[in-house]
């Protein structure tokens, strides 16, 4: 369990995180998402107390994590493939990991049995592709077998069997009653994974909800409706305060349901030869809701 | 849930003990092959010096002339080749970038992140480290000092010129040499932890280790005062005493005691450096 209170994190004039206030419970896969540059990482480094908030407080099993004195067996994180050491081994750089937290040198191999890198185990992390790092950097989370793993933008760099994986994995850990905070900038990403969502634009949390309240929450259902008999039936839709947008011989119609379509046009016996309900999709929703909140809009090439 | 809640409250944790810190930071530098090699390079270069000198009196004795031949018997100048000026600047240099790198590499790499992580007590950990840092230069100043006095005197030898560690002075010339590693070593981890950059944090410490003490003359009150603050000229002050007068003469114990001061305050200084930033 992680609770976040009216965390903020200010830079000089620049605010980071606003007052963010969410829960991630255990037993679920929780996504966090937000567009580049709208505080995720630094919410978590805050997390695991390696930034200290400007003001509210953020607290993990109850307590802020700083206050334990060795971390490995609460919380397991990957904050960034990178933050290894390139000329020790993937067993050096776990080995001393376990070693701080008086964890036996078993589970090292355990782990790298675990992510798929045992073959590689001996090698060193300079020679490693992003995707190895960040199943070493995952190794590394589940070394304390600890309740709580954090990971930020851990599917980058894996190949498509990398990211099955990964899903499977967190599915897991979730089902064993972890929790499990994942974070990204692409909703595609969390839609197959996540039963829960953070989202957040410019520090500033916009939703804290579960997957399917989310998509319902962003999406504006439309219709779209084939018709022989258009002239006629637009109007007639069009008098119920719907939005008929024409496309060739179909219309799209948002603002009715597709019952309520179907009913108007059997009222009037104009014959229909399509009818279908079109979700948005998560994507969409997520784009319209943090589109006020992009820090870095193409154009503005990073 | 009960079953979910229960995982989260019985996480069964050994103590916290500080030796396993000591242990992670010892595999942690063990574990970099450079390690091993600038140990071993900088031990060479060192005594490389030491015995250059010592060979080039062996090897030109017979150009000196009879009142210098004397005067370096009569002055147990031997002593001098077992250490000399030039080989402390290499020895200050290599100990202080060590010293240097063994924090800024955390920092350059990004790995801070995942052991501060790993271990929230970051205080312990800096102290770990310093630990082991001022461990293994201990043992590094060692060998070094005394791999030179033995190999210096061993070369002098052939002129029958060598001293035996017994000699008056000796043993103090191999400690405070020795000590030179450690104390550097620490002062390059304080500037490495203040600083973070591994460019800056190495070229900070051969200012504040090499370059200011050098430029520091002992011929004017001032500076002969300011110069006595720096490890160099304390290292020196265990030298030999030299032909020519001291104008402001200081002890060899406030010698020590200046030494052991740097190296506190080194200590603590890196320790104290990671509690309240953003890492």
């Amino acid at each position: 369990m992680i609770e976040v209170r009216e965390l903020t994190k200010r830079y000089g004039s620049t605010t980071a995180v606003d007052a963010l206030t969410f829960t991630v419970r255990p037993g679920l896969v929780t996504g966090f998402l937000g567009p580049n540059g709208s505080g995720k990482s630094t919410t978590l480094r805050m997390v695991l107390g390696l930034h200290t908030p400007t003001s509210g407080s953020v607290t993990v099993g109850g307590r802020p994590f700083v206050d334990r004195p060795r971390g490995l067996r609460h919380v397991g994180a990957l904050l960034d493939a990178g933050d290894m050491h390139g000329g020790r081994t993937a067993r050096a750089h776990l080995a001393v990991l376990a070693r701080g937290n008086r964890i036996p040198l078993a589970r090292v191999d355990e782990v790298l049995e675990e992510v798929g890198l045992a073959g590689a185990a001996r090698r060193r992390i300079a020679g490693y592709s992003l995707g190895m790092r960040q199943r070493l950097g995952i190794a590394g989370a589940l070394l304390g077998d600890p309740p709580v793993l954090l990971f930020d933008e851990p599917l980058n760099g894996l190949d498509p069997e990398g990211v099955k994986w990964v899903r499977g994995l967190f599915r897991r850990l979730a089902a064993e009653g972890r929790t499990v905070f994942v974070s990204s900038h692409l909703m595609t990403e969390m839609e197959h994974t996540a039963d829960e969502l953070v989202v957040i634009g410019r520090g500033e949390l916009i939703a804290a909800e579960s997957l399917s309240e989310f998509a319902a929450r962003g999406a504006r259902l439309s219709v779209t409706v084939g018709t022989p008999d258009a002239s006629a039936l637009t109007p007639l839709l069009l008098a119920e305060g719907a939005e008929v947008a024409r496309d060739g011989g179909l219309l799209t119609v948002t603002g009715l349901s597709a019952a309520r379509i179907g009913r108007l046009a059997l009222e009037h016996r104009v014959l229909l030869d399509q009818l279908t309900t079109r979700t948005a999709s998560l994507e969409e929703a997520f784009m319209e809701l943090t589109a006020d909140s992009v820090e870095y809009l193409a154009g503005d090439a990073r | 849930m009960t079953t979910l809640d229960l995982r989260a409250a019985s996480v069964v944790e050994p103590r916290a003990r500080f030796r396993d810190l000591v242990a992670s930071e010892w595999l942690k530098l063990w574990s970099l092959r450079s390690t091993g090699w600038a140990l071993l390079l900088s031990a060479l270069a060192v005594v490389g010096f030491n015995f250059g000198t010592a060979w080039d009196h062996y090897r030109y004795w017979f150009q000196y002339d009879g009142q210098s031949r004397a005067d370096f018997k009569a002055n147990d100048m031997g002593l001098w080749d077992a250490f000399t000026g030039n080989a402390s600047m290499v020895l200050i240099l290599c100990a202080g970038a060590m010293g240097a790198v063994a924090v800024v590499g955390e920092y350059s790499s990004g790995l801070i992140r995942t052991t501060f992580a790993a271990v929230p007590a970051r205080g312990p950990v800096m102290a770990a480290k310093v630990l082991v840092v001022a461990v293994v230069q201990t043992v590094f100043g060692v060998v070094v000092a005394a791999g030179s006095f033995w190999s210096t005197q061993a070369m002098l030898s052939a002129r029958d010129l060598g001293l035996p560690i017994t000699h008056p002075g000796a043993l103090r010339i191999v400690v405070a040499s020795a000590l030179l590693a450690p104390v550097c070593a620490l002062v390059g981890m304080a500037i490495g932890a203040l600083l973070r950059k591994s460019a800056v944090s190495i070229v900070g410490s051969v200012v504040v280790l090499l370059l200011l003490p050098s430029a520091l003359s002992d011929q004017r009150h001032l500076t002969a005062v300011l110069a006595h603050t720096t490890p160099l000229h304390a290292w020196r002050r265990q030298m030999p005493v030299g032909l020519g007068q001291d104008p402001y003469p200081w002890s060899t114990g406030a010698a020590w005691l200046v030494c052991g001061l740097w190296a506190l305050v080194a200590a603590v200084v890196t320790v104290l450096a990671v509690r309240r930033r953003d890492q």
